[in-house]
């Protein structure tokens, strides 16, 4: 088979041209940020400062509790005001630290250039990851030093970084892959030589044509020494799901309920690649990202530099504001992202976009009973028959749902978004999930 | 700033497909052949179908109280298919009842759509089969006219009973049979549509017709083959009844053993049966299957089957 892609998957519109090919951006300079204290999954932090505290950009603010974690950083220089819970992206409020920005950016003593990555050993480069706080940017936020410390009996061959950005109107990937093909090559070459890992995989899906050319000239002009190629991916969400990606690029099948680095892989996104290579680099941690602010509901799509904490109503705001008939405030993308029941909520690490869709795309449907038309079944990734799971766990069968394989599923929403009779059925699989796990505790 | 939010879970995005717009995609494909019918049987053929499509929204809109006549479309439909299956002149009373019944015990006693185990408009002509069974079969088969459109007509034996039609006439449809049976060309030209719109997968009317082919190449050779294929409503039944997305089964495996399993009853009852036609009663013991056969060919998870080639 030429093309490279897996069983499965729809093809909705992409609605990337709004943001696609924009240069990024730094976004304005909040005069307060307010920095959650769990922003990875796994165990959150501690505040590692108090109230009336001076800190500087870069400072680490929270400390891990867990091996699971990374640390957070402040994104500006300023005063500590407050630590409190505050709104975060994923529903129930957060401790966070609000920091006032005196607007001077000064730098953290500890931040400067570590040895360059030819001299350092994989130890050091854990390390190094671990101290800037680096975790998954393409959402999951799973902590980056977790990923390049697998169990002592586990061999990794193959880094994969995905370049996919399959999720519709998001593009911040995109833009990396065209302003910062060097430091996402020189990141996969640290991932590579932190897991000793011989071969390097970028996939790229073949609407980024320019993005697949970025990426093999940085290859080939800083790509020394190292076996790294980039693989052009058929244009089919979700491409750039963890497993889907690794079955395309490699042709390995993750075998269910286990981590890519059963089938010797590890995958990470560019947005964290480049992140390593400024962690090396610069010792700069990640204190900020590029996320696109889209969708039909902003005046000013762009992809924006927005440091940690940064309210999501100030983005907004720089972005034109919302248009009058904007309705749904999404985190992440289409896809999977997450609805906000507000704008008063702080950007972090995981906030890969901003999008604001209009009452064009927020219908209120009515659920039909299945009708069985079987199209959830066809583009299930995870060849699961989500129809079933669903109707399961709407009569709260939930042996039957986990029978049908709900705890396989990783909600990507093909069969929602592909069923003619509105039945919600991530919705209810992700109950099911819910039920069976709190179930399997006792 | 005030501005009310929604919240709901993900995914935002809905597919611009919904149960209507697959209904009228179904009613599209259904057009070259309702084309067909009129062109071949003539006014007769039209009053027929409106009937049938008419009593069968009817039926729907009273049980359901609802004032949209076409709701989601099924009903017309239903209604649709039944008159393809029926001859194309039977008394108006007898087209009426079908669409009743195919509506009201065929489908809205279980539930309404979705929830019916049996093909609708085939429960309709099962039950007209055998309570009317002269108006439905027998002596009913018009000799098409082409371009008759109000032309009188005559009655000759089905090609099902004479085994003396040309394959050409049988594949352009200038024979008797039921209303919408007979021109495979208009069915494949509708069932393309159905492809092409992703509502139908080659599954049922490949493992259908196949079998039905085979068996028929098996007890008279390559041309009997073809025969059974085009005579009678074998491609009507695999192309739009077997493939109805509620009495078929999901899982893609259920889907091939659903269509052989239509063949072969098929086949069964035109060679060993009393009747000359096996497709309804084919159909209709395969939907009361469909759900054993989903929980029987459970597809394998992703990752299921170990390809490690490290």
């Amino acid at each position: 088979m030429s093309e490279r892609t897996f069983v499965g998957g729809i093809h909705p519109s992409y609605f990337k041209e709004s943001t696609a090919g924009m240069p990024i951006a730094p976004a304005r300079s909040p005069s307060q940020v307010i920095i959650p204290l769990h922003q990875n999954i796994g165990a959150p932090c501690e505040a590692t400062v108090k109230v009336g505290d001076e800190v500087k950009i870069g400072q680490k603010i929270g400390e891990p509790k867990g091996f699971v974690s990374a640390p957070i950083h402040a994104s500006v220089s300023g005063k500590v005001i407050k630590i409190e819970p505050y709104n975060h992206p994923l529903g129930n409020p957060v401790n966070a630290v609000f920091i006032e920005n005196d607007g001077q950016d000064t730098p953290y003593e500890v931040m400067k250039p570590n040895k360059p990555l030819e001299e350092l050993t994989p130890e050091e480069i854990i390390k190094i990851s671990k101290e800037a706080g680096l975790v998954g940017l393409g959402g999951a936020t799973f902590p980056t030093h977790v990923k390049l410390s697998p169990p002592s009996d586990i061999v990794i061959d193959t880094v994969i970084i995905n370049g996919a950005e399959c999720e519709p109107f998001l593009t911040a990937d995109h833009a990396l892959m065209l302003e910062r093909a060097d430091d996402i090559v020189y990141g996969l070459k640290a991932f590579m030589k932190a897991l000793r890992a011989t071969k390097g995989i970028i996939g790229i899906e073949d609407n980024k044509p320019d993005a697949v050319e970025s990426m093999k000239r940085a290859i080939a002009e800083g790509g020394g020494g190292y076996d790294i190629e980039v693989h052009t991916l058929h244009t089919k969400y979700p491409q750039g799901a963890e497993k889907m990606l690794i079955k395309a690029t490699t042709g390995r099948e993750v075998p269910p309920g286990a981590l890519p680095m059963a089938v010797s892989v590890v995958n990470q996104n560019t947005g964290t690649a480049v992140a390593m290579a400024e962690a090396i680099k610069l010792g700069k941690p990640l204190y900020e990202r590029v996320v696109t602010i889209t969708g039909p509901g902003v005046k000013e799509p762009a992809n924006l530099i927005v440091r940690n904490g940064t309210l999501v109503k100030d983005i907004i705001e720089q972005c034109g504001g919302m248009t009058d008939d904007a309705r749904k405030l999404i985190l992440g993308g289409p896809m999977m992202g997450l609805a906000q029941p507000t704008d008063d909520v702080p950007a972090i690490k995981g906030t890969s976009g901003i999008l604001i869709l209009t009452a064009e795309y927020v219908k209120d449907y009515s659920i039909a009973p299945c009708i069985k038309c079987g199209k959830c079944v066809e583009v299930c990734p995870m060849n699961l028959l989500p129809n079933f799971i669903g109707s399961a766990s709407e009569k709260e069968n939930m042996d039957l749902a986990e029978k049908y394989g709900a705890m396989d599923c990783f909600e990507c929403g093909c069969c929602t978004y592909t069923c003619p009779a509105r039945r919600p059925l991530v919705q209810w699989i992700r109950i099911a999930k819910g039920e069976i796990t709190a179930r399997r505790r006792k | 700033m005030e501005r009310k939010l929604v919240v709901s879970s993900s995914p935002h995005l809905k597919s611009p497909d919904d149960i209507q717009s697959i209904m009228v995609d179904v009613l599209v494909a259904l057009f070259p052949v309702a084309l067909m019918a009129v062109f071949l049987f003539g006014y007769r053929a039209l009053i027929t179908m409106i009937i049938a499509m008419v009593v069968a929204m009817a039926t729907e809109a009273i049980i359901l109280r609802k004032g949209n006549f076409f709701g989601d479309g099924s009903a017309a439909v239903t209604g649709l298919l039944l008159a393809m299956t029926l001859p194309p002149a039977p008394p108006w009373w007898v087209v009426a009842i079908g669409s009743i019944v195919a509506i009201a015990i065929g489908k809205q006693i279980y539930g309404g759509l979705g929830n019916n185990i049996f093909n609708p408009a085939l429960v309709g002509r099962a039950v007209l089969v055998v309570s009317w069974g002269t108006h439905i079969a027998g002596n009913v088969w018009l000799k098409p006219v082409p371009f008759g459109f109000t032309a009188d007509m005559v009655t000759q034996a089905s090609p099902l009973t004479t085994f003396n039609a040309s394959l050409g006439d049988l594949f352009l449809g200038t024979v008797s049979g039921s209303l919408g049976e007979t021109s495979a060309l208009a069915l494949i030209i509708g069932a393309v549509w159905l492809f092409y719109r992703g509502h139908i997968d080659w599954r049922i009317p490949g493992g259908f017709i196949g079998v039905v082919f085979l068996l028929g190449l098996i007890s008279g050779g390559f041309s009997m083959g073809l025969y059974h294929v085009l005579a009678g409503g074998v491609l009507l039944g695999a192309l739009f009844m077997a493939t109805d997305m509620v009495t078929s089964p999901v899982t893609p495996a259920g889907k091939l053993i659903f269509g052989v399993g239509c063949g072969v009853v098929t086949m069964a009852i035109r060679l060993f049966g009393s009747l000359p036609e096996g497709v309804t009663f084919g159909i209709l013991l395969m939907n009361g299957l469909a759900p054993l056969i989903d929980n029987l060919t459970l597809p394998k998870k992703f990752g299921e089957v170990k390809k490690i080639n490290a």
